[in-house]
């Protein structure tokens, strides 16, 4: 047994590393650093600085862009991104719509939409929940009529992430309401965000903060060439995303990256006049969290390898990595509200802002934020069944 | 034994959460939340009306002489309306400063006019870098000649930008962490020299960080003695949290009940969420969390009322706090969970019921901090 990266494994990380310090923009590092809100310039513009770079899609065929790296290398460049503190690249174009298009796609949409994901020059959003469809998605209610040689779309999605940024949105829709099981009435849909009837209504989270909406579809037509593979198949597309190789959701590179900057933002704080990080019942908090990562970053890296071994996708295993990761995550962002104390009450200024100390002033609204991670992207209730389903049979 | 509310203080429990029902709903809070003040001066006069204000005040003053336990069932309706005037900061802090530890004429000047609704008071106490240690006050008090002039630095003094004046903690002699040494003033707000950095907080009061550059008061504003104002301030900041264990349990209902209520008419695959084992025992745990706070609040406001061995009341208050902190998190988190994404918009109640008991487990200590007041008086 060996914990360890190999060597070549090793000089990649370094290279990554040193390629990212090198061309992290310090503006968008410092954004990421202190919570502030990312414009859509600011997630394009690294996006682009990663497009010109070649990296930007490694998981993608040679062909269209990808880099050709194995598992863990792909591992490792996500993880090194986590860690030097980028922009988050949106999953939507890249890793969901994109990889759908490669396998399910025909020759028409792949030219059309990939190269134009590969640069940002389109941004995507995900239409897939529906407020009376969360958890239980196969209950989607937006329908899809075909008319002629278009569909004509109505109904609505909720918690669309980053919607009112978007120039494209890939929507699961109802095409048929009278299929024996309903999963399969269910199409996969790309729609302009252009076209006529459709409205993006902001909502605003409990932190203040416009970064889901609700999306509105009224006879919204759509023309059949964005049908992604069959009518009726679209949950068949769902259920291959699900299953896509997504090895990072344990954000472990992030994670890191937070506890280090917690060690040293604890170190200034003081309690008794001491440094808070020498207090024995905070220090044991960040120990234990600090003891939860590094289970979660060799959890992750076994998971890694039995894949890279025996080639199966990894099914059951994300679950595990997305509890135990969004759980860290959220103990991190309350350990450092803790860390203020009683300067983590100011939220935002009421006149002016003169010597308004908004970095300890976002530490609670981040706090309130990171409670949306056991939520999305499949709650962590749903994570449990599935792991109690699939890997355990019950 | 007997842990009912008498019949004065169910009547009140009656009136404000009429009141509340009536005319402090969600869409009215928002309302007062984001005007100028983000206090409503309608709601702080019926507040006035009801005797809300002089309930914690000696009668021949024109309160009610009344103490925690009186409060209880008003800080539970407050919290469960998520109420953001500033009734802790004035009523809970401020008033008692002046009618515990105040010369007669101080009395007199003040508490009259704060039970009329004319009158907020605000406590400034925190330094940056005390924590929650009463102790740590840096911010000095020198005699010049008749006057005392104070300079320093407070933070989240909450209710300060509504306040009419501040109660502030000052050195007169000592250093930064000496329990000798620390006065307290009555300071103007409008007074020369005193600035303010307004602010909303997380759970949407008002507070600011209050720079006090060269004021200068009078003999008269000092309150109680000379150096000897830490077993006060530790009094008052005592009741104040057993009211805010109070308020915590009106916070942790309004949650409770609402994700109750969720998990009844949300359906998923077919069915009530509800039915869902897995969510059942989470939903009774938050039951179970909410109740055994209640249990510790009722002894933290009457350990304050009655308790005349302040070391056996710390820890007693102390021993609330972590349970109450500990529920605030537990309830708070769950309640959002339980909800899924509606838990996290802005337009549900109970997001706003979450920022307030995410402040509540943190204001005047944090678990850790009564963790450690509770093991440090442990005399057995």
């Amino acid at each position: 047994m060996d914990l360890n990266y190999s060597p070549e494994e090793l000089a990649f990380r370094d290279e990554v590393r040193g390629w990212l310090n090198a061309n992290l923009p310090a503006d968008l590092r410092r954004k990421v650093a202190e919570y502030e809100h990312l414009t859509r310039d600011d997630l394009l513009r690294w996006h682009r600085i990663l497009a010109k770079k070649g990296w930007i899609a490694p998981s993608w065929p040679k062909e269209w862009g990808g880099t050709d790296w194995n598992l863990v290398q792909r591992y490792i460049f996500e993880e090194e991104c986590g860690y030097a503190g980028t922009p988050p690249l949106i999953p939507f174009g890249l890793s969901m719509c994109a990889p759908v298009l490669l396998k399910f796609g025909s020759e028409a949409q792949k030219k059309r939409f990939l190269p134009r994901i590969y640069n940002g020059d389109d941004f995507w959003c995900q239409g897939y929940s529906e407020p009376g469809s969360g958890s239980d998605l196969a209950s989607l209610k937006t329908k899809a009529v075909r008319q002629g040689d278009h569909y004509v779309v109505n109904g609505q999605k909720i918690w669309t992430t980053l919607a009112h940024y978007a120039d494209w949105i890939f929507c699961l829709v109802r095409t048929d309401s009278g299929a024996a099981k309903r999963q399969e009435g269910i199409s996969f849909l790309l729609m302009d965000m252009k076209t006529p009837g459709i409205t993006v209504r902001p909502l605003i989270l409990m932190d203040g903060g416009h970064e889901v909406n609700e999306v509105f579809f009224d006879d919204v037509k759509v023309p059949l060439e964005n049908l992604v593979f069959e009518e009726g198949k679209g949950w068949t597309v769902a259920k291959y995303l699900l299953g896509h190789e997504r090895m990072n959701t344990g954000r472990i590179g992030a994670s890191k990256r937070e506890l280090a900057k917690l060690k040293e933002f604890a170190a200034e704080q003081t309690k008794g006049g001491r440094p808070l990080i020498e207090d024995v019942r905070f220090r044991d908090k960040l120990s234990r969290v600090e003891i939860e990562l590094t289970a979660l970053e060799i959890t992750n890296l076994r998971f890694l390898d039995q894949m890279r071994r025996t080639g199966q996708p990894p099914g059951a295993d994300v679950s595990m990595l997305k509890i135990k990761g969004t759980e860290i995550q959220q103990a991190l962002s309350e350990l450092m509200m803790q860390a203020v104390g009683p300067l983590a009450q100011p939220f935002r200024p009421s006149d002016g802002g003169d010597g308004f100390d908004s970095f300890a002033a976002g530490l609670a609204p981040r706090y309130c934020n990171m409670r949306k991670t056991t939520i999305y992207a499949g709650s962590n209730e749903i994570q449990r069944n599935i792991i109690s389903k699939m890997a355990l049979g019950l | 034994m007997n842990f009912d509310y008498n019949e004065e203080q169910q009547l009140l429990a009656d009136s404000i959460g009429r009141f509340i029902a009536k005319d402090y709903d969600f869409e009215a809070r928002k309302k007062i939340v984001a005007s100028k003040d983000g206090c409503s001066a309608q709601v702080w006069h019926t507040f006035a009306e009801m005797g809300l204000l002089g309930i914690p005040v000696a009668a021949e003053l024109g309160g009610f002489g009344g103490g925690a336990i009186d409060l209880m069932s008003a800080m539970e309706a407050i919290g469960e309306g998520l109420v953001v005037e500033p009734f802790l900061p004035s009523v809970g802090l401020g008033a008692q400063f002046v009618a515990r530890g105040g010369s007669e004429a101080q009395k007199k000047a003040i508490l009259p006019a704060l039970i009329e609704g004319k009158l907020k008071l605000a406590f400034a106490q925190t330094e940056r870098g005390a924590r929650y240690d009463l102790a740590h006050v840096a911010t000095s008090a020198k005699k010049a000649g008749k006057v005392w002039v104070i300079d320093g630095e407070k933070h989240v003094v909450l209710g300060a930008p509504l306040a009419d004046k501040l109660v502030v903690s000052a050195r007169t002699s000592g250093k930064p962490a000496d329990a000798k040494g620390i006065s307290l003033f009555l300071v103007d707000r409008a007074a020369a020299g005193v600035s303010l950095r307004p602010y909303l907080t997380v759970d949407e009061m008002r507070a600011a960080d209050v720079v006090l550059k060269g004021v200068e008061v009078g003999a008269d504003a000092l309150i109680g003695k000379e150096g000897g104002a830490l077993a006060l301030i530790e009094e008052v900041v005592d009741f104040a949290t057993a009211l805010t264990c109070a308020e915590a349990i009106g916070v942790m209902k309004q949650a409770n009940d609402a994700t109750l209520e969720y998990l009844k008419t949300r359906k998923q695959f077919g069915v009530p969420i509800g039915t869902f084992q897995a969510l059942q025992h989470r939903m009774v745990d938050m039951v179970i969390a909410a109740e055994q706070a209640r249990s510790m609040a009722c002894l933290a406001c009457a350990k304050v009322d009655s308790e005349t061995d302040p070391d056996e009341r710390k820890r007693l208050v102390s021993a609330a706090k972590v349970k109450i902190a500990d529920a605030c998190r537990h309830v708070s988190q769950e309640a959002i969970q339980l909800h899924g994404g509606m838990g996290m918009s802005e337009e549900l109640k109970v997001s706003h019921a979450f920022r307030r008991l995410t402040v509540i487990a943190q204001q005047f200590g944090d678990a850790e901090h009564h963790l450690e007041r509770f093991a440090a008086l442990d005399r057995s």
